[in-house]
């Protein structure tokens, strides 16, 4: 009875983990708050989601389910080809309206509102492109095993688990182990110190987005294969997003990871509660608690 | 040509009520420098609490006091000032964009509330019936949408002169001082949080005013009324017309309207019946590319703010050239 809800949290929360990991490095390296990271996961999704059908269609064999999974090997293909057109997409955005905008010396609150505007664009592009109707991987049905008394999950649901954690160690090494992450902490830590001391901050930009997407292309990916596709998922994640970003403490990698697992299991302990209706809703009472007890976060800085 | 007027006359009343919600916002970002991402909430709040004080009573739903649309309409501004209020007292303190992350998850839980409160709300079918100002007419069209647009134009008048009263007020300067120089400002003794609250409250009152008589102008409001696309909506209006000048919001909020409702028609009258949906998606992805555009390109919109600190020179400027024409006219 309680150890369902256990595992369809810690599932759910991952996911939220995976985009709240891109939050809270932009937002500690580029200093804003960008609104567009939903849309990188929901374009991560879809651009799978495509590629994935294109080899399914050239390669039928690549489509039959590998072992236990309801998926074929067009899939973990797919997510590869989709983590690099997911950073090229945010590359891109940067490209055109983020880094213009901070060489002209827009006010931070200037990025976030055009990141308001690049997630609208965004986000009615793909409902234009792929139409509003929710789309699957793969329509083979799994069914749950049983994995203790009273918890079941399907091999789908333990693979996301699996993979997530894997992304996390891994993200987490490649920022405080590698001369790169090294650079990212200096540039978050203090911009004008770092290029004075001859990193490439543009260079540190780069990485941020290509990193963020590739990690939100991950998620929103699990998140169709677990539940499915929808142009409105990123816009759904974004108040979890935020609530994990900012409860794990801006900047903290594995703050954003263990965050948002406490929302995915907060929503999921909640639901029981009071509904499914008011799932979204768990998200904002978290932030306003966060806000009001600990502004800083769990592993944050106390901020000025 | 009666059909063109009553069209001409609704469309310009719903486009009043734009503007009536935009220059809230205008003086919460214009003014304050207060990102809202929350518009939609809050109006969304002014629409609902209005509704329920001035309907009829319904079997089966909470409210319905048949008040007479003024107090609904004071009710809603004063429901989203309350509401603006507490989420500022809870970030103001905080970085800048946690208000805007605030206000956004506000947005997200009101749409929520407005669709699971059923007994409240109406859940996902709204609240029909909302009296209109001046119903008695309703058997004459045509007075009926000059009565109607004539209380709109007095209600932006209205809001207009007080917000103009106030920016220029000195606590107004204030305002903008603290959005310009908050050290400067803090230095003189003003304390930031306490003029910023004050300028998101009031800002929010006049939102939830716009929302309440844009609701007893349609007569009917559901919660699919008051989604995300809303708050773009009031946003691009600010920032095409130009944030920081009152007259900027009312222009832009007419401009875009306009643009919203032609681009609509053509979308409906281009586009097959079945891919309708799929093209008004295209209508949102050219809203938002204008957007990002006027930031890049024109970041102080169509009108801009006149006389910030940031334009002095420019002033003294257009002075000196007033004066070399005025020279030039006597020589000759």
């Amino acid at each position: 009875m309680m150890l369902q809800p256990l595992m369809d949290g810690l599932v759910n929360g991952a996911i939220i983990g995976l985009g709240a990991i891109g939050v809270t490095l932009t937002y500690s390296i580029l200093r804003f708050a960008n609104f567009a990271h939903g849309e990188l996961l929901s374009w991560g999704a879809y651009l799978a989601l495509t590629v994935s059908a294109a080899l399914g269609a050239l390669l039928p064999g690549l489509g039959t389910p590998i072992g236990p999974f309801s998926f074929g090997w067009s899939v973990p293909i797919a997510l590869l080809a989709s983590m690099a057109l997911t950073a090229g997409l945010a590359l891109a955005v940067d490209w055109l309206l983020f880094g213009r905008l901070r060489q002209s010396g827009a006010a931070q609150i200037i990025l976030v509102m055009a990141s308001f505007g690049a997630a609208l664009a965004l986000r009615n592009l793909l409902e234009f492109i792929y139409t509003s109707s929710p789309a699957y991987f793969t329509n083979e049905l799994q069914i749950a095993m049983k994995i203790l008394p009273g918890l079941r999950a399907t091999p789908d649901q333990l693979l996301v688990l699996g993979l997530a954690l894997v992304t996390v160690v891994l993200t987490h090494l490649l920022l405080t182990r590698s001369p790169a992450g090294r650079a990212m902490r200096a540039v978050s830590e203090n911009p004008a110190l770092a290029s004075l001391a001859g990193i490439d901050t543009r260079a540190v930009i780069r990485l941020v987005w290509i990193l963020g997407a590739a990690l939100a292309a991950v998620g929103g990916i699990l998140s169709g294969v677990i539940v499915q596709i929808r142009p409105t998922m990123g816009l759904d994640l974004l108040l979890p997003l935020f609530a994990a970003a900012i409860l794990g403490g801006i900047g903290s990698v594995p703050g954003a990871m263990i965050a948002g697992l406490t929302v995915g299991l907060a929503e999921s302990f909640a639901v029981g509660l009071v509904g499914a209706e008011w799932r979204a809703a768990v998200s904002f009472v978290i932030l306003v608690a966060v806000l009001i007890l600990r502004p800083q976060g769990i592993f944050g800085k106390a901020m000025a | 040509m009666i059909d063109l007027l009553s069209y001409g006359a609704f469309f310009l009343t719903m486009a009043l009520t734009y503007a009536v919600i935009c220059l809230g916002l205008n003086l919460q970002w214009g003014q304050a420098g207060l990102f809202n991402v929350g518009v939609a909430g809050f109006v969304a709040v002014g629409a609902y609490v209005s509704a329920i004080l001035t309907t009829p009573p319904v079997d089966g739903r909470i409210g319905g006091f048949g008040l007479p649309p003024l107090a609904g309409w004071l009710g809603g501004g004063l429901g989203a000032g309350l509401l603006c209020f507490l989420l500022g007292a809870l970030t103001l303190r905080l970085r800048a964009d946690y208000l805007a992350i605030a206000t956004f998850g506000a947005a997200v839980v009101i749409q929520l509330a407005l669709l699971n409160l059923e007994g409240l709300t109406g859940g996902p079918f709204g609240i029909g019936f909302i009296p209109r100002p001046f119903g008695g007419l309703a058997g004459e069209p045509g007075l009926f949408a000059a009565a109607n647009l004539g209380v709109l134009i007095l209600l932006v008048l209205a809001c207009y002169l007080v917000l103009q009263h106030l920016t220029r007020s000195p606590w107004g300067r204030v305002l903008r001082a603290l959005r310009e120089d908050e050290e400067a400002a803090r230095a003189l003794g003003k304390d930031p949080v306490a003029y910023r609250l004050q300028a998101f409250a009031i800002g929010g009152f006049v939102m939830g005013l716009g929302g309440a008589a844009q609701a007893h102008f349609i007569g009917f409001i559901a919660p699919d009324n008051y989604l995300p696309t809303l708050t773009f909506q009031v946003w691009t209006m600010l920032i095409i017309g130009g944030s920081g000048n009152m007259r900027g919001a009312i222009l832009g909020a007419v401009l875009v309207w306009a643009l919203w409702a032609v681009s609509g028609s053509a979308v409906s009258a281009l586009f097959p019946s079945g891919q309708q949906a799929r093209a008004a998606s295209l209508q949102l992805v050219l809203i938002g590319v204008a957007l990002s555009a006027v930031l890049l390109l024109r970041p102080r919109g169509l009108l801009g703010e006149a006389g910030t600190l940031r334009s002095p020179l420019r002033r003294a400027d257009r002075r000196d050239t007033a004066k070399i024409s005025q020279g030039q006219k006597t020589n000759a």
